[in-house]
């Protein structure tokens, strides 16, 4: 508490309305000097090089909607001068959405599974659904990184693109198809995980994420400038769609929908990537809560609480990093194979940093370590975001702030509980706020 | 050899100027220990506050070039390190104690709507303009290449100089400087003793904001163009550039991006424009595997 403050209690109370009303207009002069150069003066190039042109409106829009606003919030929620002690989510508060994710779990996967076949969802829908299924994966997968070995990884696009190129390049040198491709690009997209895991084994925290931003942009760069070989920011075009196991989705008598007696129709396609993409979603989740129970998991959550008692105990720490990273970037790259097979098309615009930090995002928003969580962030974010396509440059300023809002609100996730895995003679829910995440 | 000295000056140039951004990254890491990813964002608002301002003036008529800039520098200073201030306030402070990726999250929100922000206020079409400053000297014989040094690149590299000295100074010397010292060893200890941490913070976002204008300034000068992507690659550099260096560091931020500054002008000059990006990451994985806390960080103790 500041001696300012300190004052404010001890004397009489200001009268809350007049104290709320100066600290709005100290808001609303500072969304002043803020706004008016940089919202005030558009730079125009014109024909005579750049020109101001005022545009003093937006300017007073912007300090009203903050005057208003702080002034509102002064008088509801917060109260100046009296500051919240910061408590962390009660437990009990845990307990209860640990238990409500826990009902609601088995029944998004009933929803997801039917929503194909569910009255009014049009083929807009199946391919939302497609995308943020795509992004659950990813979620899942990079949380085995992150939630449960503690490794903070800025670039796991990268393994991403792995599997895509790889895909890609596989199916038009060798003309293999996605079912033999898939395992193929999990394959490779694991071996450099083990890569880059090998250079930072002995980095620990914001030194590990600057190396793995490092490499995913390196990644990136080679993509775009290796002509010859990956096609450049033409990326490859005419990638292979999958087939219903051997059976082509195309109209004529060999035909996906000749051999079953249906119609042909483009939305069987759809239908098929999307329970592909479900399938691959659920073996992920599955399992990662399989290995959390078995000793490599727990050597990841050990690892992730504390590094130091872990060597003592005789982990070796190296395999458990690298299986991790392994591990998670064998899921991206199934995601990238899809994500192939899925567009047809790949360029190196597909995999820029933005996507680490949204996946990267969706993990933390979730609550990591809660596979539900993730789910939820997954689709809140990338459904939202869909929704408001028509907003364009507006909708990434809210999705900016709506990232500080949920993290200011619940700074542990939405979801921010887990069940231990190991447990004495009870089950309980552990509070977020005693486990120690991302501390690498 | 002309070519070569051609390209140290170059290479100093674009150093100078990511050093400066760098020392915005290691002062926040050394005082908070986040990563504040928005950092190359406020510089990118640093550098269309300069354009701003500069414009401004050039209608009011103020055309004497040394008198404008001088104007511009202390004005898009001052007007960034509001920018930096309120990005501490609103997404960082409340999140102090918090568990360490959520500041993170937040400073990469914070990053999407800077940018997007700028893009709306100002357009998205890059901001071209003519060259402020003009002229140079050449050195070397006749009828050779001869090795040029702008105008432009005098101003940057001496801008640099003077203000590493001050800001060494005032870490070194004021009570401001000390208070930041303090909060960097030991938070809690330091708050015990009388300093008023969250002050020492706050001005620590203001000091690390107009430094990282006065870059944008320079990139401005230096390069005639803004838009509002530069704060992305410009950031990912400078903060690379301050753990080569050795984060925590402010020396080590200087070298740092004095020497990705070299290795990205040395790489293009020698071997490939495309690969610059790859040769200044690849150095630092090399330095890291090898000298895990930098060039001149401190090593990190392991406490049990």
């Amino acid at each position: 508490m500041t001696v300012a403050e300190h004052d404010a209690v001890t004397r009489s109370e200001p009268p809350a309305f007049a104290a709320a009303l100066r600290d709005a207009f100290v808001a609303a002069l500072i969304a002043l000097g803020l706004a008016a150069p940089m919202m005030g003066l558009m730079a125009t190039p014109g024909p005579e090089g750049l020109k101001l042109e005022p545009h003093w409106q937006r300017v007073a829009i912007a300090v009203a909607v903050v005057f208003v606003g702080r002034l509102i919030l002064n008088l509801t929620i917060w109260r100046p001068g009296v500051r919240k002690p910061k408590t962390a989510n009660s437990p009990r508060t845990d307990a209860m959405l640990a238990r409500i994710a826990k009902l609601l779990a088995p029944a998004a996967i009933v929803i997801a599974v039917a929503l194909p076949f569910l009255p009014g969802v049009e083929r807009y829908t199946v391919d939302l659904g497609i995308l943020v299924l795509t992004y659950v994966m990813l979620g899942w997968g990079l949380n085995i990184v992150v939630g449960l070995a503690g490794l903070l990884d800025l670039g796991y696009v990268a393994f991403y693109a792995v599997g895509a190129y790889s895909y890609a390049l596989l199916a038009q040198h060798f003309g293999l198809g996605f079912w033999i491709c898939l395992p193929l690009a999990g394959i490779l997209a694991a071996f450099w995980g083990v890569i880059l895991g090998f250079p930072v084994l002995r980095l620990r925290g914001d030194y590990l994420a600057i190396v793995t931003l490092a490499f995913g942009e390196i990644i990136r760069i080679v993509l775009l400038n290796w002509y010859w070989f990956t096609g450049g920011p033409n990326g490859i075009g005419q990638i292979p769609r999958p087939s219903f196991f051997g059976l082509e989705f195309k109209p004529g008598p060999d035909g996906f929908a000749a051999t079953f007696g249906l119609q042909f129709s483009g939305l069987h396609r759809i239908i098929f990537l999307y329970y592909l993409i479900l399938a691959l979603a659920l073996i992920t989740n599955f399992v990662t809560i399989r290995l959390r129970r078995l000793p490599i998991g727990r050597a990841w959550e050990a690892l992730r609480e504390d590094e130091i008692a872990c060597r003592s105990l005789g982990i070796n720490t190296v395999t458990t990093k690298l299986t991790a990273f392994a591990l998670g970037a064998m899921f991206a790259g199934f995601a990238g194979s899809f994500f192939a097979t899925r567009q047809g098309f790949i360029s190196p615009e597909s995999f820029v940093f933005m996507e680490s930090a949204l996946i990267l995002a969706i993990v933390v928003l979730g609550g990591m370590g809660s596979q539900f969580g993730v789910a939820i962030a997954a689709l809140v974010m990338i459904g939202g975001f869909e929704l408001f396509r028509e907003f364009k440059d507006y909708r990434m300023i809210v999705f900016g702030a709506v990232m500080v809002l949920i993290m200011v609100w619940r700074p542990r996730g939405l979801v921010s509980s887990r069940t231990p895995s190991v447990f004495l003679k009870e089950k309980k829910t552990i509070a977020g706020a005693l486990v120690q995440e991302g501390h690498g | 050899m002309e070519y070569f000295a051609q390209q140290l000056i170059n290479g100093l140039t674009l150093g100078s100027i990511y050093g400066l951004i760098a020392i915005g990254y290691t002062m926040v890491y050394g005082i908070i220990g986040m990563i504040n990813f928005a950092h190359g964002d406020v510089f990118m608002v640093g550098g269309f506050l300069a354009l701003i301002v500069y414009l401004a003036l050039v209608s009011l008529g103020i055309t004497f070039v040394p008198l404008a800039l001088m104007i511009v520098l202390i004005v898009a200073m001052a007007l960034t390190a509001l920018y930096g201030w309120t990005v501490e306030r609103v997404a960082y402070r409340p999140l102090r104690g918090s568990f360490r990726l959520a500041p993170l999250i937040s400073a990469i929100g914070m990053s999407i709507f800077l940018q997007n922000y700028v893009q709306v206020a100002q357009g998205p079409r890059v901001k071209p303009l003519p060259p402020v400053v003009t002229g140079g000297y050449q050195f070397g014989v006749p009828g050779g290449f001869g090795v040029n040094i702008s105008n432009v690149q005098i101003i940057i590299i001496a801008t640099t100089v003077a203000l590493m000295t001050g800001f060494t100074l005032l870490v070194a010397k004021t009570p401001l400087g000390r208070a930041q010292r303090a909060c960097e060893q030991d938070r809690k200890m330091a708050s015990l003793l009388g300093v008023d941490v969250d002050r020492t913070i706050s001005l620590t976002f203001v000091i690390g904001a107009a430094l990282a204008s006065v870059a944008g300034l320079m990139y401005l000068l230096y390069y005639g163009v803004v838009d509002f992507y530069i704060g992305f690659i410009a950031g990912v550099k400078a903060f690379t550039a301050a753990v080569l260096g050795g984060i925590g560091s402010l020396p080590g931020a200087m070298v740092g991006g004095l020497l990705i500054g070299l290795i990205e002008t040395f790489w293009s000059a020698y071997f490939s424009v495309e690969y610059k990006d790859v040769a200044a990451f690849s150095i630092l994985i090399v330095v890291l595997i090898f000298m895990p806390s930098g060039l001149l960080g401190r090593p990190e103790v392991e406490k049990v």
